[in-house]
């Protein structure tokens, strides 16, 4: 097992790089960061040089970037064009996002669980098949139109909850945001259990524990579910870190001031800094939620770590 | 489309088993299905021969609701994008602010924009844009990564390590992260940008399906057969392990589609997909988000047709793959 982790984590090394590598470049070679802090206006050329220096900007991009790294390693991620750390405006977004994030993980797995479960013990029956269509069609909804229709019926139309969140972000404030973010995920994992289920109940094992004589919740509970949920664990584990970059949608429609708000209003002013920062956090993120997911299947199925 | 034959499998029969008597039972309506079978259809060959995996996959397809509907939906969603004004008359870009927000009425059935532009011809208008993005892109990630992964399962060493590197790099940034960065600088207000960056993000996950399945099939005795048998690397690859192989890049090019309408939507919805004067979903959601409360009908037609057409790909790719993989039947 500790081979597996250390070989799995080092291949997470040249990963890491290439992704931020790639960010970096965009960024910096698409647009020109100077010229955008000065807006309409056409900056003095002394003054963007002076800037240009103090910022690298002056360097090329492979000693940029060189550069770049090495600070973030210090935990120096570089100022916003305000002059405000980056670090700053993480600490302010990311626990916000977290939030959003983790109330959006917590309906995924229970609600998509619990609906694939009931819908792979009856395979076929106009439960399940109703089901199906179901998350067909909500599979089909983008989030971005469930988000403004849920907000528009519970919050609008029947007041259950305010339409936009405060910047305290409460947990309950949460709840209708973080369903819209889930939505669709959610039903991904109503699919990806209901197969899983319905295959397994088929399995040798599921039958002996029928036929020494186990009741029905205990033959489900033990032997079917165990089994069954592994690849559901990978798509969830997988899916926080698509939940977090995603969620950009969801904060704009709800005004919540995370991540994506800071990304954002960042690639809105072409602050280079902040995006750059936020992105590569993210990128972070998600290669973490990856490597915690394989070591996870490791932990969960013996075939893959003594492969 | 793929060479349809399946020479590999059945190496005495160099003509597929296509053209027997189930020929008649393909109805009209299965465009998707006639298309798997693409220059095969008149072949004419023994009907006793047993069916292939595509014949097999074609007799179910044409027996499945869930296809012909989802086939007759994208049939009518192909037919107003190439002609939109076969069903609106109006221009979507002439409007009359006069009219800004009204609700239905006779000739405008589903009212006008903040604007004052016809909802009706602007919806029918955006499906242009949608459809050209799904279809472009599922088309660049299918050939792009099919290719790609292909080769990479089909020579291995340090190619395929290579490769699979640089699939995780792509993989490791997430997508809409990456279309904000990337394409907020483009000003193009065309939809070949957007094609391009799905393209550039989409090719990882269709190269990671193709090269497993060129690696499962290399392993086949067919394979080996033809190998012994003195067949050059090429001639393995192309005539025996790629038309075995691409049957798993066809299921998912095909419910990516649908994945890839929504993403374009989304971006368009962002600020940095489509820009106008192209007639997109995205932007005129986009556009009645703001007035939702005042009148939803502005957001809700654009919202319906897009959820509709993404509903209707990926109908078609789950019929697809029930109908391509052996082991769901």
């Amino acid at each position: 097992m500790g081979r597996y982790v250390i070989r799995r984590a080092l291949q997470m090394v040249p990963v890491f790089l290439g992704s931020t590598l790639l960010i970096f470049v965009m960024v910096y070679a698409l647009g020109d960061p100077v010229a955008a802090l000065f807006g309409d206006k056409a900056p003095d050329p002394a003054t963007a040089a002076r800037i240009r220096h103090d910022l690298y900007l002056d360097q090329p991009l492979w000693r940029q970037y060189l550069h770049y790294m090495g600070q973030i390693l210090h935990g120096d991620f570089g100022s916003a064009f305000n002059g405000q750390p980056v670090t700053e405006l993480m600490a302010a977004a990311f626990p916000v996002t977290l939030k959003l994030t983790l109330v959006a993980v917590v309906l995924e797995a229970v609600f998509g669980i619990a609906l694939g479960v009931a819908s792979g013990l009856r395979r076929g029956r106009p439960l399940d098949t109703g089901l199906l269509a179901l998350t067909l069609i909500v599979i089909s909804v983008p989030t971005f139109v469930s988000g403004y229709l849920l907000q528009l019926v519970f919050g609008v139309k029947l007041g259950w909850t305010r339409p936009s969140v405060s910047p305290a972000a409460r947990l309950d404030e949460l709840l209708l945001p973080g369903l819209v973010l889930a939505l669709v995920s959610l039903a991904y994992v109503t699919r990806l259990s209901r197969t899983s289920v319905a295959e397994n109940a088929r399995a040798d094992y599921v039958r002996t524990a029928v036929a020494k004589g186990l009741p029905r919740h205990r033959v489900v509970s033990r032997h079917l579910l165990r089994n069954s949920l592994i690849p559901v664990v990978t798509f969830i584990g997988a899916d926080i870190g698509a939940l977090m970059g995603g969620a950009i949608v969801t904060e704009r429609i709800f005004n919540i001031h995370g991540v994506g708000y800071q990304l954002y209003q960042g690639i809105l002013r072409n602050n280079a800094p902040t995006v750059v920062g936020f992105v590569t956090v993210l990128v972070i993120v998600f290669l973490l939620a990856n490597l915690l997911v394989d070591l996870l299947y490791a932990v969960l199925d013996p075939r893959i770590r003594h492969a | 489309m793929p060479d349809t034959r399946d020479p590999a499998a059945d190496p005495d029969d160099a003509r597929s088993p296509y053209g027997n008597p189930h020929e008649a039972v393909a109805p009209t309506g299965g465009g998707g299905a006639l298309d798997l079978a693409a220059g095969e259809a008149g072949t004419l060959g023994a009907p006793e021969r047993p069916r292939s995996l595509w014949s097999d996959a074609r007799h179910q397809l044409a027996r499945d609701p869930v296809f012909l509907l989802s086939a007759l939906l994208i049939a009518f969603l192909l037919f107003i994008a190439a002609w939109p004004g076969a069903l609106a008359s109006g221009d979507p870009l002439s409007c009359d602010l006069a009219l800004s927000q009204e609700g239905s009425r006779p000739g405008a059935p589903f009212g006008y924009d903040t604007q004052g532009c016809d909802v009706f011809t602007r919806t029918v208008y955006g499906a242009r844009a949608s459809i050209t993005v799904g279809v472009c892109a599922t088309l660049g990630t299918a050939l792009l990564g099919g290719v790609l992964g292909a080769l990479a399962g089909f020579f291995g060493g340090w190619w395929d390590a290579l490769l699979s590197r640089l699939a995780d790099v792509f993989f490791g940034i997430p997508v809409i992260l990456g279309g904000l960065v990337l394409l907020s600088v483009v000003t193009s207000s065309t939809v070949w940008p957007v094609v391009g960056f799905i393209v550039l993000l989409g090719w990882p996950q269709v190269a990671r399906i193709a090269r497993g399945a060129v690696l499962a099939t290399a392993q086949a005795d067919y394979v080996q057969a033809a190998r012994a048998l003195g067949a050059g690397r090429g001639r393995t690859l192309l005539r025996h392990v790629a038309p075995n192989a691409v049957a798993p890049v066809i299921v998912v090019a095909t419910i990516a589609l649908g994945t890839y309408i929504a993403l374009e939507a989304t971006l368009s919805f962002l600020g940095v997909g489509l820009r106008p004067p192209t007639v997109s979903w995205g932007i005129d959601i986009s556009n009645a988000a703001p007035q939702i409360r005042n009148a939803p009908h502005m957001l809700l037609w654009p919202a319906g047709a897009l959820s509709l057409t993404v509903l209707a790909f990926i109908l078609l790719g789950d019929a697809v793959r029930d109908a391509l993989d052996p082991k769901l039947r």
